[in-house]
């Protein structure tokens, strides 16, 4: 496994990718909207979904960024904040025209999971006064005339389990009517697929649907194609193709060794 | 009163956050009990990392067997608590020079960070990582044809594995006819998601949630009490 893994790696093997409709689903809920539209980006996720999550989190950032949309940062998880901080690290580096305060915001981290959701549902100060920098809500040309979350023109939740995309259709996007699209760990996914497409316009599934949504934006602007640290999920998406085909053959071999043991006992 | 009170407390709450789902005038009175719900979930956590310390204080007091872990954790715990709550290596915001403290708290090359960065990555890293090995072993000695639907599954295993990498293509590709094309894996694995999968999880949330609703209720009319624990 260790080498199945290292050497496409190491050999920087990219496959092409086929954009399926749910990839696609999710990159016109967001390409669709008018430049400046509000996107609400939540990271509830941590370091142990890292390898799975971070890249397509780096790909919604990208996108919104190249939008032009204005992006509302938050995290249900203790450990997502960091996270949100490589996606702002990401918009520093590569599209410095954008400005903290009138094109994107962080909140920090408020313990409560749902509690949090259906608060800023509500009344979003009465969960975070301030941003991430300590400056008022009212101070910040792009926060100070949102009341609530259901400004929002997207919720985009980038999801390891709970609290996340479950908890995001229950108590924002079902009973507000918030279009909402998910990127959510592989074990997940089965899951959310029920709630498509009333309660969620799209979920983009572990790392082979991250690797789809970057082809779908690479196919819609060509000059990101260029950027190697776009293409991330497409490069990870080599070491899955022998890892996965390293398991069906064990699969194989194991099913072989079952069924002459078996003919062996009979005889 | 140890019973009647806590009682007393979940059926007023749980009473109040129906309501105020369903009648526009008591929608003030959800949120006050939501922020009460964001106040006690602080004092949870500091209840949470209390019971935390006590178990490993006594494992390490009385040397039982990986009391030494026990001591680790414990270090880990204050070390972490000490360095983040006092911000070291933290500069104060730009904002506001004059307070110390008022800097972000994993700002970077600060003591958090360096601990967050160079420990709980890493480490929350391998523990995902180490699954992968896992995984393989059990492909090998669990995933046996031995009746009808372990077939099933693992033929829907192995379209799904093939179907979410290139392969899925790859494989039917130059050969496989246009009328045919929706054998081939990756589209297999899309209406498996789709259909079975989706009907499936369909019924088995529909079912949770009737589970949900009887539960609550019998804890709203005081009948379910198990949650208050033993005596």
């Amino acid at each position: 496994m260790l080498l199945a893994v290292a050497i496409p790696i190491l050999t920087k093997t990219v496959f092409p990718e086929v954009v399926s409709k749910q990839a696609k689903m999710v990159f016109d809920a967001i390409d669709d909207l008018p430049d400046g539209s509000r996107i609400l980006l939540s990271y509830d996720f941590d370091p142990a979904s890292q390898g799975e999550l971070l890249p397509m989190a780096q790909a919604f950032t990208r996108h919104c960024s190249i939008k032009g949309h204005k992006q509302y940062y938050m995290a249900l998880w203790p450990l997502g904040s960091p996270m949100v901080d490589l996606s702002i690290d990401t918009i520093k580096s590569e599209y410095p025209n954008l400005v903290r305060g009138e094109d994107y915001v962080k909140f920090d981290y408020k313990t409560g999971g749902e509690a949090v959701i259906r608060m800023i549902t509500q009344d979003l100060r009465g969960m975070f006064e301030l941003d991430s920098r300590g400056i008022s809500l009212d101070d910040i040309p792009m926060t100070k005339n949102i009341k609530n979350i259901q400004d929002m023109d997207l919720i985009i939740n980038v999801s390891a389990g709970d609290p996340g995309t479950k908890q995001w259709v229950q108590f924002a996007a079902t009973p507000f009517g918030i279009t909402t699209v998910s990127g959510c760990t592989g074990v997940q996914a089965p899951q959310m697929y029920p709630y498509i497409p009333e309660q969620l316009a799209g979920v983009l599934g572990a790392i082979k649907a991250a690797a789809e949504y970057e082809a779908a934006i690479d196919e819609s602007y060509p000059s990101i194609a260029d950027n190697p640290k776009a293409q991330e999920a497409k490069r990870r998406m080599g070491p899955q193709l022998v890892a996965h085909s390293l398991m069906i053959g064990l699969i194989l071999v194991g099913n072989w060794i079952f069924f002459m043991s078996r003919k062996r006992g009979q005889a | 009163m140890k019973r009647t009170v806590p009682l007393f407390i979940a059926i007023v709450a749980g009473f109040v956050l129906l309501i105020a789902n369903f009648i526009p005038y008591a929608e003030g009175w959800g949120l006050t009990a939501q922020e009460w719900f964001n106040i006690l979930a602080v004092g949870a956590m500091v209840l949470g990392g209390g019971n935390l310390i006590k178990l490993h204080l006594m494992k390490v007091s009385g040397q039982r067997k990986g009391w030494g872990y026990s001591g680790v954790t414990i270090v880990c715990f204050f070390g972490t608590i000490i360095i983040g709550m006092s911000k070291f290596g933290v500069h104060p915001n730009a904002l506001y020079p004059d307070y110390a403290w008022s800097g972000y708290y994993l700002e970077s090359g600060s003591g958090l960070w360096w601990i967050y960065q160079h420990m709980v990555v890493p480490l929350t890293s391998m523990m995902f990582a180490m699954l992968a090995f896992y995984v393989a072993t059990a492909a090998f000695r669990a995933f046996r044809a031995k009746n009808t639907e372990a077939t099933l599954l693992l033929v829907t295993a192995g379209v799904v594995l093939l179907g979410r990498t290139y392969a899925g293509v790859w494989l039917f590709e130059g050969w496989l006819p246009e009328s045919m094309l929706w054998l081939r894996f990756d589209n297999l694995t899309v209406w498996i998601m789709d259909v079975p999968n989706t009907a499936g999880t369909r019924a088995i949330t529909i079912g949770i949630a009737l589970g949900v609703v009887a539960t609550s209720l019998r804890i709203l009319l005081g009948v379910d009490r198990s949650y208050l624990g033993q005596d």
